[in-house]
């Protein structure tokens, strides 16, 4: 099959839904510029013309209301916004109007709209362009969360929010644009909701969002040559959240670590750590164990920031301790890195 | 002057206001459970506004909203069958007096968060020119509003995307119980929105009629021209902030303004008129005995209707 990239695959699902319904546009600051958010956007403006693909004021919150408004007439709204933290200046009207609009109105109006919105590290990006947020967004009822992880899951997820009636938070972490899988070249849909296992196995479950799922590969591949056989599930939607997958691979395996790309207090690990508990209780071999950032602000400093972030190493100690595992020697193995990008397949 | 049109209006003016005093006499019994923000004073605004529009043109309003809600719709079952959470409104209780909502109708929802409304009616407006349908949006909100974010950067996108939208400050000087002048660092809100690319209409009049044309210019002219307009309605809210009672009180305000504007309070003047147009006494009272009895309907049915059902509480998230 053909071979593209994420952030193709992301823009493919946007011309090819631009095609098929004339209400769907896509907007937000810089999206028609020279670097078309980290080029996720290329093109669309000279395809499609300025009134379906334009740039805005710097008013995230009155843009965010806008695509609201657009939405309750009809239209398609695309919002894009280069980092996850920029949204923060749309809380309001995505929390107090976007997620209630059609529940307040008894299901007389609809709001089918996207906001896309990307997360993840640069080296030195600093606490306000690395949040990931999305346990946030998923706390609020009436959005739908999905983190899309492989090229194939970025298009298939995307038309499908795009079409979806609710709004839909699209969440892409963006070390994951430059990983190439394939993609078919007609449009396709995978339904919003549904979860991926993105590597079978027996030991022990590992639960990973975004880029924690290439993070999570990594170390299987290294558990593997130990001998540890892990299943990888990716929920790929958060909210709603389907854990049948989850329930049903942590009954396979009776260990389970949530290893999330986001906060770890009151984030989405604790309440998939609950479901497996209450689901799987008695079936579980250890206690559920979860990985995510540390608990501070995003310092910039590389050495600090390594720190910060989880990673493959983190997740094969963890593994050692919760299977009585002796550690594993890694000095000679190579990990993702700014510099060393993921580019896939999975 | 047309004595047609004047009776048309006296009769939302009228139906408004005998509504909430209906409100007022009824909202003891505490059986409407809802925090009533009540319109008393700002009728002639939003009754000469929406009478410049058509049906299918579109309004947003605030929590401030019962007076806007039937100017745009007349729907008085729906009124209080939402009032009173009953399974006969459309809304099934979810909305309250705050959220009213009746897309059919062209009234698009409200915010009780101050001026979170405002860029929504942009994009709706960005919607409307886009589809080529010939509506107009009509946003309603208050001078507290002017202090937010959002609406500047409303303002500012609907001129830069020239859209056909008109955004109207019912002006009561007040936020909750702040003067505007506590609260600006400037005199005029009308000489700084003049600084943008769109029209600035200002009046002080109670007189409805005279609302109604400066708005039907308004609203002609920016569905033609695809030019935001902003019009600053200046009156005197005779309610507390919340609730159904005079806060003259409190002390934050005095009384004699209240009996000063009182003195051309909207609906007394187009009584007033009407009489001046010749349309006896006798005439007005059969108008307002046939809205008389079509409220005591509408309230006597809510009353009488059962609650929305339990699991209406799940309907509709996503």
């Amino acid at each position: 099959m053909r071979k593209i990239t994420y952030c193709d695959a992301l823009r493919e699902a946007m011309i090819q839904e631009m095609e098929r319904d004339a209400g769907v546009f896509v907007y937000g600051i810089g999206v028609p510029d020279h670097k078309a958010v980290f080029g996720s956007t290329r093109g669309i403006a000279e395809k499609f013309g300025r009134s379906r693909c334009f740039d805005t004021p710097l008013s995230e919150d009155a843009m965010t209301g806008f695509g609201l408004g657009a939405a309750l007439n009809g239209m398609r709204p695309i919002h894009v916004h280069i980092r996850i933290d920029f949204m923060l200046l749309a809380f309001n009207q995505i929390v107090n109007m976007i997620s209630s609009y059609k529940y307040s109105s008894a299901g007389q109006l609809k709001v089918p709209m996207v906001i896309r919105a990307i997360i993840g590290r640069g080296w030195g990006q600093g606490f306000q362009h690395s949040k990931s947020m999305y346990a946030v967004f998923a706390h609020i009822p009436g959005l739908k969360v999905v983190l899309p992880t492989t090229a194939y899951d970025a298009k298939g997820l995307l038309i499908s929010a795009i079409r979806d009636d609710s709004p839909v938070i699209f969440i892409e972490h963006r070390w994951l644009y430059w990983q190439e899988g394939d993609v078919p070249q007609e449009p396709y849909t995978i339904p919003l909701g549904t979860g991926n296992i993105i590597r079978e196995g027996q030991d022990i479950t590992i639960v990973a969002t975004s880029w924690m799922n290439v993070e999570a590969t990594k170390a299987a591949d290294i558990l593997s040559k130990h001998g540890i056989s892990v299943e990888i599930v990716d929920p790929r939607t958060i909210s709603p959240l389907n854990d049948e997958l989850i329930i049903k691979s942590v009954e396979k395996t009776g260990h389970c670590i949530v290893a999330d790309n986001d906060w770890v207090f009151c984030g989405l690990s604790a309440e998939i750590a609950a479901r497996v508990s209450a689901k799987c209780f008695g079936k579980l071999k250890a206690p559920v164990e979860r990985i995510g950032f540390a608990q501070t602000p995003c310092p910039t400093a590389r050495h600090l920031e390594n720190e910060f972030y989880p990673n493959a190493i983190k997740i094969i100690r963890l593994v050692e301790k919760m299977l009585n595992l002796d550690p594993i020697d890694l000095s000679k193995e190579e990990f993702y890195s700014h510099e060393k990008k993921f580019k896939g397949p999975f | 002057m047309s004595k047609e049109l004047n009776i048309k209006l006296y009769k939302k003016l009228y139906l408004i206001r005998r509504i909430e005093e209906k409100i007022c006499e009824y909202y003891p019994e505490d059986e409407m459970k809802t925090p009533m923000h009540m319109s008393m004073g700002e009728e002639a605004i939003v009754v000469g506004v929406c009478q410049a529009l058509n049906n299918h043109d579109q309004i947003f309003t605030t929590y401030r909203s019962h007076a806007a809600f039937l100017a745009k719709t007349q729907e008085t079952d729906y009124f209080f069958a939402e009032m009173y959470a009953k399974d006969t409104s459309p809304l099934k209780g979810k909305g309250g007096s705050m959220h009213l909502c009746s897309p059919e109708n062209g009234f698009m929802g409200t915010s009780a968060i101050v001026a979170a409304h405002i860029p929504v009616a942009v994009g709706c407006s960005f919607a409307n020119k886009y589809q080529k349908n010939n509506k107009v949006v009509v946003v309603f909100f208050g001078d507290g509003a002017v202090d937010e974010g959002n609406f500047w950067e409303s303002i500012n996108l609907a001129c830069l995307m020239k859209l056909p939208i008109i955004f109207v400050c019912e002006d009561n000087g007040l936020a909750v119980h702040t003067h505007s002048f506590q609260r600006r660092g400037y005199d005029s809100i009308s000489q700084i929105i003049s600084k943008f690319n769109c029209r600035v209409v200002e009046s002080n009049s109670t007189d409805v009629e005279e609302i109604y044309n400066l708005s039907r210019d308004a609203i002609n002219s920016s569905r033609a021209e695809f030019k935001p307009c902003f019009m600053n309605f200046k009156y005197y809210r005779y309610l507390e902030h919340v609730g159904v009672n005079y806060d003259f009180d409190a002390g934050y305000r005095s009384k004699d303004e209240f009996d000063e504007w009182r003195k051309k309070d909207p609906v007394i003047f187009q009584y007033n008129k009407l009489l001046s147009l010749n349309v006896s006494s006798i005439e007005i009272k059969k108008i307002e005995e046939g809205i008389n009895k079509k409220i005591e309907g509408s309230l006597l049915k809510a009353k009488k209707a059962s609650f929305s059902e339990v699991g209406e509480l799940y309907r509709g998230v996503l």
